[in-house]
């Protein structure tokens, strides 16, 4: 057993089980309920906010884009205006295509080495990773969307809108909601990728697993109490309403498996700002992607550019006079 | 080594499955012919580097100042709030496995520490431990520090470091990859930096560079010897031509100052593209009355300090600008080289102008502004000599290239830090009749490096570099099989040396070249005789028989 998952997947279903017992057995519901949420969402805020502040007050001494198409130069010859930006307009759209649409990772290739009489390196597109990637993150955002109808009273038209488009398939009732199917069918596909393929494997750490158990558990109980256990719908509305409005109230009626997926869901809030998760902001500050190229056409300002030492002309001269002279090389000084 | 190891044993090692169990267990086994060998004290010192001293890789005891692991911490601390970079990019991996596959040195050893992410983890293992919260709050639980994915700084921590941030050529083909654009080159620079606090440079860096401060160049040639050097191709160029082409040095208020890497002054085949300089230089001459100056104090165009520090880099290229405001000149020229051209393209301008005495560059043939370059005023050889050609102002023969079949290799540097891509390619064109791109996938922002730069050129690492080179190599067989290729332009001069070994050792069939090597041959200089030659010396196309 590697423990690399284990650990991880047994702290998720430790939190799920301390929720459970916890309000089941305990009658702990305000510190699951209401405590730990708040807790959480500070931790997000204040989390989230430091850490973006912390990287944008590193300086950006160089503009150092990583060019992935033809540069703007002569006249006639055609710049790739968005893969190698040199104008705002450029790395705007560039960076939507980064943070919409994942464009970096959508040119992964899988390379295979053939050893044979040609011993070929090939190299395939490999568009698993991209596919899977964006299912998740979208599913999770309509998913999160999805949530605010929770929060808010009475629930926007738009919202409702979503909720339709989200529930077009209609298989029984209650109807179902892709996003949610979605978003545990690709956190599995990434937990897979993570455990089978062995280079992956190799390279994770139980950081990497944790965040996926928690989600993977947080749509899991979601799915359960909707589609199974079909929780008190209004009650948990009272209860969402009550933190959103400041007057916490503990509905009866709601039973630990909502509570589970509140601490999970907490848990993930609060973890975020010390994890890898923080991509989400960090893809906006990342300066290989965000700059434009055109350094050689507008000087960029390094902020704590410093004087070095030099080995000028003259000591260089000083140096080599002699030789100079004699090989007949001008010199600025005759001695 | 390159006689021990034939190429079949290096592909039969090939295997890209990692060996069990956690690679943070395993300990760095410093193996021969995959490393560099240590600075000499000396080049250390010329520079006023700290630490300088005499000291042995495969040694266990790498004579490290009594507080390193205070200095590395300092270093670390210091860099993150400097570069935002390395802070962004120590936090927001997510290790989805995406670069993995992406890096010449895994593809060719198989080395799961090869691995763009695992190069990378190798030092964020480290940041992680001592400058994240997560881990010091995980570190208070039992058996917590296991979950963080941290590990605190030692000696075999730092060989692993040594060992593997000197196997990458900070050629940036994992961060086209990356979903955050996350550069691997930025972090092996990071930690080169931290070597060098160290005093753990390796020789074949740290010589050029105090060669290159004091002398002018990498080699140390001195400008006697450089100008007799370029002296000697003239005398050669007038054998074929029957012109003398006269190159001029250090010459005040001449049009143009022209820096090229000195590898094109003293290796073959660089030493043909050098020539092939000097007769575009002579045609702009005599044509047009363009006066070019070669400078024997700015006589380096590459740049070692950029594989040293941020500041040793600032050291050596401040000669550029130095040497251009001293001659008066309009603006200048760079030659064919990769990191020369990444340190011109993004880190000049910053580092060492603004270059306000220099005029925006026109091409006063042409009438060309270069708007891509009107802060920086130096100006890439193939866009200027592409920018020539479009205007019709060079009369060239093709017929003089006929029996090279061409393909054409992209610097790391010029591609993925510049995006210098059609540029090359519209000059072999117009050169050459005969042109097959290697694979999409190994070519333009795609491309594979040489596995030989960054300052990994060196004799006793030959094995790395034939297996970081192999995807390229791969690639060139390809095209030489399907296409009869049988030459390789770059436009490197870390490429024109390397891939010759490189090629040498895998597509023997295949000839280096430099661009404006092709260009020379084309040229048709006002006056020449008829050429029976080419710049190699070897028979033209259709003079075969003549020769015999």
């Amino acid at each position: 057993m590697n423990q690399k998952y284990m650990l991880p997947l047994a702290g998720v279903f430790l939190l799920f089980l301390l929720a459970y017992a916890g309000v089941e057995g305990a009658g702990l519901q305000w510190f699951f309920g209401i405590v730990i949420p708040y807790l959480a969402v500070i931790a997000f805020i204040w989390g989230f906010v430091n850490r973006v502040m912390g990287w944008a007050s590193s300086a950006v001494p160089f503009r150092i884009p990583t060019t992935c198409g033809q540069q703007k130069s002569l006249p006639w010859i055609k710049q790739n205006c968005i893969d190698n930006p040199d104008k705002a307009s450029g790395v705007f759209i560039r960076m939507l295509l980064e943070i919409f649409l994942f464009r970096s990772l959508f040119r992964n290739t899988k390379a295979a080495f053939n050893r044979d009489e040609n011993n070929r390196l090939t190299y395939s597109w490999e568009i698993f990773l991209w596919v899977g990637a964006l299912a998740f993150h979208y599913g999770f955002l309509v998913v999160l969307i999805r949530h605010l109808r929770f929060f808010m009273e009475p629930v926007p038209a738009s919202l409702a809108f979503l909720e339709y488009v989200d529930g077009i398939v209609q298989i029984g009732l209650p109807g179902i909601f892709l996003s949610g199917l979605v978003l545990l069918a690709a956190a599995l596909f990434l937990l897979a990728r993570r455990i089978f393929d062995v280079k992956v494997s190799y390279i994770s750490l139980a950081a990497d697993y944790f965040p996926l158990f928690l989600i993977i558990g947080i749509a899991a109980t979601g799915i359960a109490m909707r589609y199974f256990t079909k929780v008190d719908i209004t009650g948990v509305k009272e209860f969402t309403m009550g933190l959103v409005t400041f007057h916490p109230v503990i509905p009866p009626g709601v039973g630990g498996l909502f509570y589970a997926h509140v601490l999970m869901v907490s848990v993930l809030f609060a973890y975020f700002p010390v994890s890898k998760l923080m991509h989400a902001g960090g893809i906006f500050l990342s300066p290989t992607r965000n700059m434009a190229n055109n350094t050689r056409a507008k000087r960029h300002v390094n902020p704590w550019n410093y004087a070095v030492d030099v080995h000028t002309y003259e000591q260089y001269e000083d140096h080599f006079r002699d030789k100079m002279i004699e090989a007949g090389l001008p010199v600025d000084k005759e001695e | 080594m390159s006689d021990e190891l034939k190429p079949d044993a290096l592909l039969d090692r090939i295997d890209y499955t990692p060996a069990a169990g956690s690679w943070m267990d395993s300990t760095v086994q410093i193996m021969p012919g995959m490393y560099c060998y240590a600075a000499k004290a000396e080049s250390v010192e010329t520079l006023g580097l700290p630490n300088a001293r005499t000291w042995n890789p495969l040694e266990d005891d790498w004579k490290l100042p009594e507080n390193w692991q205070e200095i590395i911490h300092n270093a670390i601390k210091e860099r993150l709030e400097k570069f935002r970079t390395f802070k962004v990019f120590m936090d927001i991996c997510v290790r989805c496995g995406a670069c993995a596959d992406k890096c010449h040195f895994f593809l060719g050893t198989g080395d799961p520490k090869n691995m763009p992410v695992l190069r990378a983890e190798l030092l964020r293992s480290v940041y992680r431990n001592d400058f994240t919260k997560a881990a010091q709050i995980l570190k208070m639980i039992p058996g917590g520090e296991k979950l963080s994915g941290g590990r605190p700084m030692t000696l075999d921590v730092l060989k692993e470091w040594w060992y593997y941030f000197f196997q990458c050529t900070e050629c940036r083909r994992c961060s086209v990859f990356c979903p955050y654009g996350i550069d691997t080159a930025e972090i092996t620079i990071m930690a080169r930096e931290i070597f060098n606090l160290l005093g753990l440079n390796i020789d074949w860096i740290a010589t050029p560079v105090s060669n290159c401060y004091k002398t002018g160049n990498h080699l140390g040639i001195q400008p006697h010897a450089f100008k007799d050097m370029l002296e000697f191709f003239a005398e050669d160029i007038e054998e074929i031509t029957g012109v003398n082409v006269e190159p001029q040095f250090n010459k005040k208020g001449a049009d143009i100052l022209f820096i090229t890497p000195s590898g094109d002054v003293f290796a073959d085949p660089g030493t043909y593209t050098c020539q092939g300089y000097l007769i575009l230089f002579k045609y702009l001459k005599d044509k047009y009355g363009l006066d070019v100056t070669w400078s024997t104090y700015a006589s380096e165009g590459g740049n070692f300090g950029f594989f040293t520090s941020h500041e040793t880099m600032k050291r050596l290229n401040s000669k550029m600008y130095a040497e251009a405001r001293r001659l008066g000149v309009k603006w200048i020229l760079g030659g064919e080289c990769g990191h020369m051209w990444r340190v011109i393209h993004q880190y000049m301008d910053t580092m060492n102008g603004p270059a306000d005495f220099l005029e925006e560059p026109v091409n006063p043939i042409t009438g060309t502004k270069f708007e891509n370059a009107k802060s920086t005023k130096m100006v890439h050889i193939t866009e200027f000599t592409a920018d020539l050609i479009k205007h019709g102002k060079l009369e060239l023969d093709k017929s003089r290239n006929a029996n090279r079949i061409m393909t054409f290799h992209d610097s790391c540097n010029t591609s993925r830090g510049m995006g210098l891509l059609e540029e090359p390619r519209y000059v072999i064109q117009n050169v050459c009749d005969n042109f097959f791109e290697m694979p999409p996938n190994t070519i333009r922002e795609q491309t594979f490096c040489c596995g030989s730069g960054s300052g990994l050129n060196a004799g006793e690492n030959i094995e790395l570099r034939m297996a970081g080179g192999l995807p390229r190599a791969n690639a060139v067989k390809y095209v030489h099989e399907k296409f009869g290729v049988n030459t390789l332009g770059t436009i490197c001069a870390i490429d024109r040396a390397a891939l010759s070994t490189l090629m040498e050792y895998w597509v023997p069939e295949v000839q280096v070249y430099g661009i404006h090597e092709l260009v020379g041959n084309a040229l048709i200089l006002p006056g020449e005789k008829e050429r029976e030659t080419d710049l190699r010396l070897e028979p033209l196309p259709g003079m075969e028989d003549e020769d015999e």
